[in-house]
């Protein structure tokens, strides 16, 4: 296996973009991502797109060699390869690029991320999420995927002493971080008190402990490491890929207040990388709820099991604290475009390692890491990016 | 659309909780499944899984009060979903019904009761099922250390989860 670097990243605007179709924000972030590397698309030998529900969301399934197309590259008779795993479908669409150009079977791959969730209304679109859980066994019961997350909640406050004002804690930082992101689709700042008392979900998670359905896509050129300062200035090495799964439903979980998915893929990826989580400068975690964050920043290693609430709370992963978490504003308020999620959160990654993030730069970053989740956790992604001296 | 056939062919485990059990550890499963999970050579169970009927006692694990509904959920809330620990082993997902939203606590006593779940899905079926309903006696304690979960049927070992 060789090393794989990225060479280039581009992304759209997350929101409701009403304007564009899916089929037009795929291209704006595969082509930016190719302007970004310098790569000419005749060098290009496949695509591997992350991608939840296209066929319910718009049903238009076979979206691969589609977005080839009107990249205007149909000619080239390319592979492209959509990849679906829940909200991690964009993680994986990563891995399996890595696996691609490490394996040597392909040099040049770019791995994109789309999703358009507002061409259904919110109601179809919270149906469609709840195929990421167990249809027959959770959602013909009244399970929605909130209210799954909801369940982690409630025991990991009954079994930890985690408090309402701690999970409340996480979205404040979120939009805080995301007002210096003009491609987030929240860029207000909100107040503990506007978590606390936003109508409820399910409880005890509230409006604001929910990430957004958002439109939008993001793309990254990887290539091999040994010929990537051809093609860029500051390359960024994948210093580990790896990915785990766990049963669907949360009910055949050995426990509720973990994600096993996540730590084994933690724990894969730092071993692979030989490094540990106090290496880590910068990280864009799972953040679709409040509880997300923080079972993640347990199972990543960041924190022991029942320890992150408070630590979140004390400002410990914001800019200047010792490993800065989401400064994109997360999946909370940069927005959540299903299949562009894990993507993105690796564009926001590189762009930190190569210093241009600007207002919401976290000062000397070598080190970042990917955190992305399917469903309730059935699918967990670990990327680690190290910037290439 | 959904055909009826989807749902009509797992109405004898939603309406009577009948699981499965592994010959070889006697792990119980719900809803059943083809192979043991539990077992290290768990090839050797497939085909060989024995019917197994839960209970219907269990006690809450975990517990949302859910006020954006599942679809055809809508006319219910807000309602009180629940991760139900079984005495048999497995965990289940449903609606605690009968119960104030005040009264809901971790540790609760329930037990499975048969009722409508949903009504018109998308193919135009209502769908039946079990929900919990809160059992007369409470529990002392909490729920929260394995003493406290309700006794193991004897002879079962029914494997601790969630
Ligand atoms: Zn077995």
């Amino acid at each position: 296996m060789r090393e794989v670097a990225i060479l280039g990243v581009g992304m759209t605007r997350f929101g409701e973009l009403w304007d564009s179709s899916f089929r037009e924000i795929g291209i704006q972030a595969g082509l930016s991502a190719l302007v970004d590397s310098k790569l000419s698309s005749q060098d290009l030998n496949a695509l591997y797109l992350g991608n939840m529900a296209s066929g319910t969301l718009l049903e238009q399934e076979h979206i691969a060699p589609l977005l080839m197309d009107y990249a205007g590259l149909a000619g080239h008779h390319l592979p492209a390869i959509r990849i679906e795993a829940g909200g991690a479908s964009g993680a994986v669409a990563l891995h399996q690029g890595y696996l691609a150009v490490a394996s040597g079977k392909y040099d040049f791959v770019v791995v994109g991320g789309a999703e358009k969730m507002t061409d259904v209304p919110d109601v179809a679109a919270n149906r469609i999420l709840g195929g990421t859980a167990d249809q027959e066994w959770e959602s013909v019961f009244g399970a929605t995927l909130p209210g799954l997350w909801a369940l982690m909640a409630r025991r990991h406050m009954h079994d930890f002493g985690t408090t309402r004002e701690q999970l409340a804690s996480v979205p404040v930082q979120a939009h805080e971080m995301a007002s210096k992101n003009p491609n987030a689709h929240y860029r207000n700042k909100i107040t503990l008190e506007q978590v606390l008392h936003a109508g409820p979900v399910a409880e005890p998670l509230g409006v604001f402990d929910c990430a957004p359905l958002s439109d939008g896509a993001a793309a990254v050129v990887l290539g091999p490491a040994e010929r990537a300062r051809k093609f860029t200035d500051i390359p960024v090495r994948i210093a580990a890929s790896e990915m785990a799964t766990d049963t669907l439903a949360l009910q055949h979980r050995s426990s509720i207040t973990r994600l096993d998915a996540t730590v084994v893929a933690a724990k894969r990826a730092f071993a692979h990388a030989g490094k540990s989580p106090k290496d880590v400068q910068v990280a864009e975690i799972h953040d679709a709820y409040s509880i997300s964050a923080l079972l993640a920043l347990e199972d990543l290693g960041f924190e022991t099991k029942g320890h992150a609430g408070a630590a979140f709370a004390d400002g410990t992963y914001g800019i200047g604290g010792r490993t800065t978490v989401n400064p994109s504003g997360g999946l909370k308020a940069q927005g959540q475009p299903f299949g562009a999620v894990g993507v993105a959160q690796v564009v926001e990654l590189v762009r930190q390692l190569r210093g241009l993030s600007e207002a919401r730069q976290v000062a000397g970053a070598t080190l970042a890491l990917s955190h992305d989740v399917g469903g309730t956790g059935a699918t967990s992604v670990v990327h680690l990016l190290e910037r290439m001296n | 659309m959904t055909t009826v056939a989807r749902y009509w062919r797992e109405t004898p485990r939603r309406y009577n909780l009948g699981g499965c059990r592994c010959p070889t550890c006697r792990t119980v499963f719900f809803p059943p499944r083809s192979v043991c999970p539990a077992c290290v050579t768990h090839r050797r169970s497939f085909g060989k899984m024995e019917p197994f009927q839960l209970s219907g006692d269990g006690e809450v694990f975990s517990y949302s009060i859910v006020h954006d509904a599942a679809e055809g959920f809508e006319m219910q809330v807000p309602y009180v979903l629940a991760l139900v620990k079984t005495p048999e082993g497995p965990t289940l997902t449903g609606q605690v019904v009968d119960v104030a939203p005040d009264q809901i606590r971790i540790g609760l006593r329930v037990h499975a009761t048969f009722r409508k779940l949903r009504e018109e899905g998308r193919a135009g079926v209502i769908h039946y099922g079990y929900k919990f309903a809160p059992v007369s006696e409470p529990l002392a304690g909490t729920g929260t250390a394995e003493s406290a979960s309700p006794a193991q049927a004897p002879g079962e070992r029914g494997r601790v989860r969630a």
